[in-house]
């Protein structure tokens, strides 16, 4: 196909070395027999959500939620407010870690671990830049869809351990909720990994690169890649919690769900599993559809921006950035829309989302196979 | 019938509460009281309670009556009858229009009044809050209990004997 | 087979196969768990408690517990004056206070037959309609924010602010106001009042539209609301509920036309009253539109009475509020269309003494939660959320 033979010329030409180049100097690093550069491998993604959970998710959170509702939101904290989740996360560092008597202690503090965690070995598999990934698999894309299913584990954890009716109920809404999205999710992934042929997360991002920047990208390459776009969009909200999906957190129904209970360092935790998530979730779907760390910027004759745009650094500003945006609408979504029912998502999710799924599915293998 | 009293005229919609109040007698006689034709609430007392529930009934279905909504039961203490009692405001709502209070009353110690939770649901949690502060029992009742006050209050607050209790689950009551 | 018998115990079945196998069977009913939406809930709209029997997520009955509010204000009436309960009545529906004040003062006014001066009535529809705005906005705001949409509730409360401003510059504060008294009110409107107060209708009327196109036109929120606890006519009436609930079932009821007192019948507003068309007629989405309608009428009332309202030359706002009130001997039982429906007194008074002998509220949200037990059979919970925040209670009035 046209589109593979440019981006095997441009390769070179784009990076000047080769891919995965820092990821693998990192694993060669070793002092002794001590496995630094992988130990700096896995801290990389870690730190990176710390930061932009600090910065872009809480504090960006509370201030587009407050512009959205015609307010200011934090601003005595430093100026405009910036030092505001600092404060915040000294605060809950320092507050007492509260174990309720009649919990189960074990799942109780495992939960938010796992849920954690679960979020957190995806971004093994999430290409930061060209010579950046955490594991180059070449499953990478079924791994993502598979580990964050490890999330069910602590929510049901957090829930029943909470020895709480009301989190029980948030706990098994969640569950409910997050399994049977993984479906119109998995299938709308796949139709990405149709066009690219391959589900090397690596790959199907070298398979979007090409001089003329966005036209490359997944979503303009097919006529029908707008719905799994649009299919992954809804169900990765779900796969979050984020509303119109948060029936889990429903705080007008369950105060808060299954972690009404937690205070202090765990609720921390739980917070920044689903900031991670969130991240996850928009990374993935601007890597299967929108070029991952590709430039959307295309050459205009002389004025090469996509040339100019691209290299190891720029990629891991393009991931980030796009990264960002789906995470600005899933917060836009969140301040304007109601929530929906526990039935009424179901309905959604099984009666709509899924038949279209397997529609766009059958269109897109149609369209690999017989359109030149 | 509606008299006019040296000659006043009766305004419209107390006309209207005396024609119906006359249509009540006709069937129920001597168990109803004299009609009062004042302005602010015109009213009648049920003398036989025990026919209230039936009285309610008839209120609430005649035809010309369609006394559909209660708008309000209030319990009373009449200390020097040595009685309590209730007023019912009721109303025909959509239909008619005319307007008219009941009273029921009973004894005060250990008295009690005919429900009239079946003829209007309202009743039932008017005719709780009217036990709760007064201690009448409502014959018949679907829930007797006390609504405003906790389960193990004792006393009935609004009657004028009232003396409230020195401590509540060790708290001291009196202000 | 062996029947051991020894664990039959309703359910379970115990029984020995041939091969010497054991085998337990049990039946797999779920029991129905108690949930308590106890007296702390974000979204009871107050201390209401609400003992929930559910199956699942179906509830199976949700009986309310009232009296974590009660404050005694039938027992505050016989020690404390007339005139002095005014602010006691405030604090029932502490949201719509004006009202309050307004349906107690109209009760014992008709006790004492006095004359109220025109300006002083015009004032008094003015203040109580920017209340019944206000009212209306919180009403709104809550049940978007129960249904999770956070937003509508801010812009409600922004511009809930303004209304609150006015009422302070003319009362003196901001939720309590203790200024629709016996007779008249406390003080006159500041000279530039209505200036401002036609300001704020100009601003509001757009805002009417947003609000109507962020939250009730959202088609999720329809789904939330509509065909759920549906309640007929005749029942509603049985029920005696009153005010935007009953016009949510169809029944064209206004105290404002039905039963008018004050200068209302020379007032020209319309009594929104839902089709069918956009909400099934009883359900929560006819009864959430009535109070979103409602906004938009009161506003033109409040133009009218801007318009109507007497000038101020040599006026006296207490020139008809009695030095000593002592009604004759009698009871009277009144009431007046408060935002939430109706709300009357009944008030017993014995010619002789300046207290009444029994002055009973009759609040409308204790009437209309009544229904709440049979409205809520066999809903979901989410449902059952949907179903409180439209009946708009307030625990105030509630309890008293």
């Amino acid at each position: 196909m046209s589109v593979s033979a440019i981006s095997q010329i441009s390769l070179p030409f784009l990076m000047g070395n080769n891919l995965n180049a820092w990821s693998d100097a990192l694993a060669g690093l070793t002092i002794s027999w001590f496995p630094l550069g992988l130990v700096i491998i896995a801290a990389i993604p870690l730190v990176f959500i710390a930061l932009y959970a600090l910065t872009y998710g809480v504090y960006g959170e509370r201030k587009i939620s407050a512009f959205m509702q015609d307010r200011l939101g934090p601003m005595e904290v430093g100026k405009w407010g910036i030092l505001q989740t600092l404060a915040d996360i000294l605060k809950l560092l320092q507050k007492e870690d509260i174990v309720p008597t009649s919990a189960d202690k074990f799942l109780f503090v495992i939960g938010p671990g796992i849920l954690f965690v679960g979020s957190f070995l995806a971004f093994a598999v999430l290409p930061f830049s060209p010579a950046f990934i955490g594991a180059n698999l070449n499953v990478g894309l079924f791994y993502a869809i598979g580990i964050v299913s490890l999330e069910v584990v602590g929510i049901l954890a957090a829930g029943w351990g909470s020895n709480n009716k009301w989190s029980l109920y948030g706990a098994v809404r969640s569950v409910a909720q997050i399994v049977s999205y993984e479906i119109p999710a998995a299938i709308a992934l796949l139709c990405g990994a149709m066009m690219a042929g391959t589900l090397d997360m690596q790959q199907i991002s070298v398979q979007q690169s090409g001089p003329y920047g966005f036209a490359h990208f997944f979503l303009f390459q097919s006529p029908i890649a707008w719905l799994p776009f649009l299919i992954y969009f809804i169900a990765s909200l779900a796969e979050t919690n984020r509303a119109p999906f948060d029936i889990p957190e429903a705080e007008s129904e369950l105060v808060a769900g299954y972690f009404t209970e937690y205070s202090g360092m765990k609720f921390a935790v739980i917070f920044l599993a689903e900031y991670g998530s969130m991240f996850m979730v928009s990374a993935i779907i601007s890597i299967v559809f929108l070029g991952g760390w590709n430039s959307p910027l295309p050459n205009l004759g002389s004025v090469a921006l996509y040339d100019w745009t691209s290299g190891p650094v720029w990629g891991a500003f393009w991931i980030i950035s796009k990264g960002f945006f789906f995470i600005f609408v899933q917060m836009w979504l969140r301040w304007t829309l109601p929530r929906l029912r526990v039935d009424q998502l179901m309905y959604l999710c099984w009666k709509v989302l899924t038949p279209f799924a397997f529609i766009s599915f059958v269109l897109t293998a149609i369209w690999e196979i017989y359109v030149p | 019938m509606a008299e006019t009293e040296e000659g006043k005229e009766l305004s419209p919609s107390l006309q209207q509460s005396a024609s119906a109040y006359a249509v009540i007698r006709e069937q129920f006689a001597d168990a109803v009281s004299d009609f009062d034709a004042n302005e602010t609430m015109p009213f009648f007392e049920v003398i036989e309670t025990e026919k209230w529930p039936d009285i309610a009934l008839f209120m609430r279905d005649h035809p010309r009556l369609k006394f559909n909504y209660m708008a309000c039961l209030s319990g009373v203490d009449y200390p020097a009858e040595g009685k309590l009692g209730i007023v019912c405001n009721l109303e025909s709502l959509g239909a008619f229009g005319h307007r008219i209070a009941v009273k029921v009353k009973c004894p005060r110690d250990g008295g009690s009044i005919p429900t009239a939770a079946y003829v209007w649901h309202t009743a039932n949690w008017h005719e709780r809050e009217a036990y709760d502060m007064f201690g009448m029992q409502f014959a018949g009742h679907p829930d007797p209990r006390r609504i405003l006050c906790p389960e193990d209050w004792e006393g009935f607050p609004l009657r004028k004997d009232y003396k409230v209790q020195e401590s509540y689950h060790g708290i001291k009551v009196p202000y | 087979m062996q029947e051991l018998g020894m664990a039959e115990q309703g359910s379970i079945r115990v029984s020995r196969k041939d091969d010497n196998v054991v085998v337990i069977e049990k039946d797999l009913a779920t029991e129905e768990m108690l949930l308590s939406m106890g007296p702390q809930h974000p979204s009871t709209h107050g201390v209401l408690k609400l003992e929930c029997m559910t199956d699942g997520e179906v509830v199976t009955s949700a009986e309310p517990y009232l009296g974590y509010l009660h404050r005694c204000f039938e027992k505050h009436c016989e020690v404390v004056d007339y005139p002095g309960i005014v602010p006691y009545t405030d604090r029932m529906d502490y949201l719509a206070g004006m009202n309050n004040e307004w349906a107690y003062c109209i009760a014992v006014e008709k006790l004492l037959d006095i004359e109220i001066p025109r300006r002083v009535e015009f004032i008094r529809v003015m203040v109580s309609e920017l209340n019944r705005i206000a009212s209306h906005l919180v009403a709104i705001g809550t049940y978007g924010i129960d249904l999770g949409a956070f937003t509508p509730f801010l812009f409600c409360f922004r511009d809930r602010e303004h209304i609150l401003n006015l009422l302070e510059w003319a009362s003196g504060a901001r939720m309590l106001y203790n200024y629709i008294w016996i007779g008249g009110v406390a003080f006159d409107i500041p000279a530039d009042f209505n200036k401002r107060v036609k300001e704020f209708v100009d601003y509001f009327r757009p805002k009417v539209v947003e609000l109507y196109k962020l939250l009730t036109e959202n088609e999720i929120f329809v789904k939330r609301t509509k065909g759920i606890g549906i309640m007929p006519a005749d029942v509603a009436i049985n029920y005696a509920w009153s005010g935007p609930m009953l016009r949510g079932s169809g029944v064209q009821w206004d105290l404002r036309r039905n039963d008018p007192y004050s200068v209302y019948p020379e007032l020209d507003f319309n009594i929104p009253v839902p089709d069918g068309k956009f909400s099934d007629i009883g359900d929560c989405l006819s009864r959430h539109l009535v109070r979103a309608l409602e906004m938009e009428e009161s506003l033109n009332i409040i133009e009218q009475c801007i318009s109507k309202m007497p000038g101020s030359d040599g006026f006296n706002p207490r020139s008809s509020v009695p030095k000593r009130v002592r009604p004759k001997a009698g009871e009277v039982y009144a009431r007046a269309e408060n935002p939430r429906g109706e709300l009357g007194f009944y008030i017993q008074s014995d010619g002789k003494s300046t207290r009444p002998l029994r002055c009973k509220a009759r609040s409308s949200c204790f009437v209309n939660l009544s229904a709440m037990k049979d409205l809520s059979k066999g809903q979901l919970i989410p449902d059952l959320v949907a179903i409180i925040g439209s009946i708009d209670i307030v625990l105030g009035e509630v309890d008293r």
